[in-house]
């Protein structure tokens, strides 16, 4: 199981194909991929911060909590910090199960995970100034369904 | 002593993102009284516990929790991952 935390970009054909490519006993693998979504346009930027040591410590105790309710071959968080622009991939997410119930289980799990208790703050960067991004009371909720 | 980090609107509102400091708080709700009557830039920032989070050497924790062997607290707003 990997996780990276990095400024650089990732290449999600490649990264898809070589975690699909490592598997030996998994039947399914399912990927999200999360873009910089521009609401209306006006986004010029998304900075992205994180808290380097606890970020990782955050990400591998999610997946541990993944491991242990789901069958799951192996999983992969990549997540970017640093300035982005418009439809670039921020982050994703890979998991491989013997089926694909639970792979898709574990990811949405991740997912959910990932957005409420992995130390990264966005900030949008408009075209007529700058605004921290608020955490959704949804996403907080989301929680409770696992 | 014994470090404090800032993250976010936090760290831009205090102005720094980390800080060593002497302190005799035990838990980090006195620590965050401490902090909220040094200057207004501090109580600026901690005015609503409700908008922030805490972690005690990097786990997440409530405000009531004990500082006890703590090394390091960070403070910042609710995460946006994803």
């Amino acid at each position: 199981m990997r996780v990276s935390v990095q400024t650089d970009p990732f290449d999600l054909g490649a990264e898809s194909n070589a975690f699909a490519a490592a598997q030996t006993t998994a039947g399914a693998v399912v990927t999200f991929t999360g873009l910089v979504r521009d609401n209306g346009g006006t986004l010029a930027a998304m900075e992205i911060e994180h808290y380097p040591g606890m970020t990782e410590r955050a990400i591998r105790a999610i997946m541990d909590q993944a491991v242990g309710r789901w069958s799951l071959e192996d999983a992969l968080v990549i997540h970017r910090h640093g300035r982005l622009t418009a439809q670039e991939p921020i982050m994703m997410v890979a998991t491989a199960a013997r089926h694909r119930a639970d792979a898709f289980a574990a990811a949405e799990f991740l997912m959910d995970y990932l957005k409420s208790r992995a130390p990264f703050w966005k900030k949008e960067i408009g075209t007529d100034g700058a605004e921290w991004v608020a955490a959704k009371a949804e996403d907080e909720a989301a929680l409770t369904r696992w | 002593m014994i470090d404090v980090l800032y993250f976010a609107w936090v760290r831009e509102r205090i102005g720094l993102p980390r800080e060593r400091l002497e302190t005799s708080a035990v838990t980090v709700a006195a620590l965050v009284d401490e902090l909220r009557a040094r200057e207004e830039r501090y109580e600026a920032a901690f005015a609503d516990l409700s908008s922030l989070r805490v972690a005690l050497d990097q786990e997440l924790a409530n405000f009531d929790a004990p500082l006890a062997g703590v090394r390091e607290v960070a403070f910042f707003p609710p995460m946006t991952g994803g």
